[in-house]
């Protein structure tokens, strides 16, 4: 069992323009991943499903793995969501059904599952649902329910909300525009829903993944209400390993590694 | 087939190691490669105290390449010797530790408290690092300076030294003149070269410190023609270094007069690449009916 292994991609579905979503499975045995970790995936492909092409020996542009989060888990692999965004993603975007690629992982730690007495109170914000999908499928798996608090500039930027309803207690979705659900900031609308359920605010534990400014402010929420709170970080990376010290994060312990101690952190220990 | 080479005391069982900085301290890639296969193990560049290096973005990639500004972030020599060196001293491999310091003084003592150390075989000081204020910078670029700061680090260890250089010069052969006067038994080159990529919709720089230094496959072209000049110029081994990729790159590294070569990036684009790169020189070997690596040291016919 490896942590670095090609894999064959069995889907590769476009939801808009903007977003798609991968689904990889391993030609060779890997590791089961917990719900928060990531994948490193090569930008080259060898087109049509030999793991041995020259490609991957000689085509350097681009030339990094791309870190994306694990979306959850199907019958046909490994699935991630992810964003067009530049030369890797759309060339990622491209790749077919049968294609092979490099892939590194799971990586970096996950989220801790809430214990029995406590309420996962889930925040995602735009493609931070790609982190919290899986956590919340868990829950939902062990007989648990998340309350699922999701944000998105416009109605476009939501993604597989059919898919989450299924897992979800309760799914509150808000837009920038008000295109869909309520009109405003998915932190007010997590603010609201602790306002007005006590109980679950009182055994509430927040799980958060989106925009630095969300993180932040989700963090000041779980702090003036003294929630237990867990955001996942983004930062660029290079070796996804913890070697080239590139992924780093402000900490009230100096910079950590978003790809080694992280992504998964503790809000508090964050310097906003 | 003989693999082996000589790098001033050092005897390496091939010519191949890591590129400080991008191999960690061993630990986190000796899950991808067998460490006991590599020439050597070159650690993440140290200092007497710790650093906390450059704020974030520390990492942009450019076409066929990459930019970092980490900003030398290191657990401190005291901290290395205590927590990483017992992992590396379980392997046979050789551990050449990097290191580097703010003043003359400090390169010195970082050299004399690093060359007690059981399980360290060679230092290799980073006179180059391009990510910090410009008044430290001229360690790398004034070959007076280069001169000065090597033969104070020469005086206070017996180890192998392997002096590395900075691209960022007008004249290369110059500072490896220098480095070796002074006492170098072996050069290193190139370190990344200085550059910096700027958003056009935010007119902001990507990285952090504004600047960084440049890998990958980008560099090679620059880094061969280095390595050939600085051949020409010397006689001290050349470990020769930048944007190799597989066993090809290496050869043609040899082949431009490195006796050993570094894998730096590569790491960072397939964790294994290392272990690749060695097995893929023996291949070279064996179909190209080289006996001896040594052979191929320098052998460009022009």
């Amino acid at each position: 069992m490896s942590r670095y292994f090609k894999a064959e991609i069995t889907e590769n579905i476009s939801l808009n323009k903007d977003y798609s979503l991968l689904t990889f499975h391993p030609l060779t045995s890997s590791i089961d991943p917990g719900p928060g970790q990531f994948y490193m995936i090569g930008c080259v492909s060898d087109g049509g499903g030999s793991p041995e092409s020259p490609a991957f020996k000689y085509v350097y542009d681009p030339l990094l793995k791309r870190p994306f989060s694990l979306f959850r888990r199907t019958d046909k692999g490994f699935q991630v969501l992810y964003r067009i965004r530049g030369k890797g993603t759309a060339i990622i975007r491209d790749m077919r059904k049968g294609a092979v690629v490099d892939v590194l992982g799971p990586l970096g730690n996950s989220y801790p599952m809430p214990p029995e007495n406590k309420t996962a109170l889930v925040v995602a914000g735009g493609l931070g649902i790609a982190s919290v999908f899986y956590l919340a499928e868990k829950i939902a798996g062990s007989g648990g329910s998340a309350h699922i608090h999701y944000g998105a500039r416009t109605e476009t930027d939501l993604l597989m909300v059919e898919d989450l309803r299924t897992i979800a207690g309760t799914l509150n979705i808000s837009t920038d525009d008000g295109s869909c659900g309520e009109q405003g900031c998915v932190t007010d609308m997590l603010g609201d829903f602790l306002a007005q359920n006590q109980t679950a605010a009182a055994a509430g534990v927040i799980y958060a993944c989106g925009p630095h400014r969300m993180l932040e402010a989700v963090s000041v929420i779980a702090k003036e209400r003294g929630i237990e709170a867990y955001i996942s970080a983004e930062e660029r990376m290079a070796c996804g390993i913890g070697a080239c010290l590139g992924c780093v994060i402000k900490t009230v312990n100096g910079y950590k590694r978003v790809c080694k101690e992280g992504p998964v952190f503790r809000a508090e220990e964050i310097v906003w | 087939m003989n693999l082996s080479v000589d790098i001033g005391k050092l005897k390496l069982n091939n010519p191949v190691m890591t590129a400080s900085g991008t191999f960690g301290y061993g630990e986190e890639y000796s899950e991808f490669v067998d460490l006991d296969r590599l020439g050597a193990v070159v650690v993440k560049g140290l200092s007497l105290q710790p650093r906390e290096g450059n704020p974030p973005p520390r990492i942009i990639e450019t076409p066929a390449g990459m930019l970092n500004a980490i900003g030398l972030q290191n657990i401190g020599i005291g901290r290395f010797v205590k927590e990483k060196l017992p992992f590396l001293r379980r392997f046979g491999t050789k551990v050449i530790v990097n290191f580097f310091g703010d003043s003359i003084e400090e390169y010195s003592e970082a050299a004399r408290r690093l060359s007690g150390e059981e399980g360290i075989h060679g230092l290799e000081m980073n006179i180059s690092c391009p990510n910090k204020e410009a008044g430290w910078c001229i360690f790398g670029t004034d070959p007076r300076v280069t001169f000065e700061v090597v033969s104070a680090v020469r005086k206070v260890t017996d180890l192998t030294l392997i002096v590395k250089l900075s691209p960022n010069v007008t004249d290369i052969a110059t500072m490896a003149r220098a480095a070796e006067e002074a006492g170098a038994d072996a050069l290193s080159l190139i370190n990344t070269i200085t550059g910096m990529a700027i958003d056009a919709f935010t007119r902001k720089p990507k990285l952090g410190n504004i600047t960084g230094g440049l890998s990958g496959p980008a560099v090679k072209p620059v880094a061969l023609r280095m390595v050939w000049e600085v051949h020409k110029a010397v006689k001290v081994p050349i470990v020769g270094m930048g944007g190799i990729m597989n066993a090809q790159d290496a050869i043609e590294f040899f082949i431009a007069g490195a006796t050993a070569v570094a894998v730096g990036t590569a790491n960072f684009v397939k964790p294994a690449a290392i272990g690749d790169i060695i097995n893929g020189i023996e291949r070279f070997m064996t179909d190209n009916a080289v006996p001896d690596v040594k052979e191929l040291i320098g052998s460009l016919i022009t």
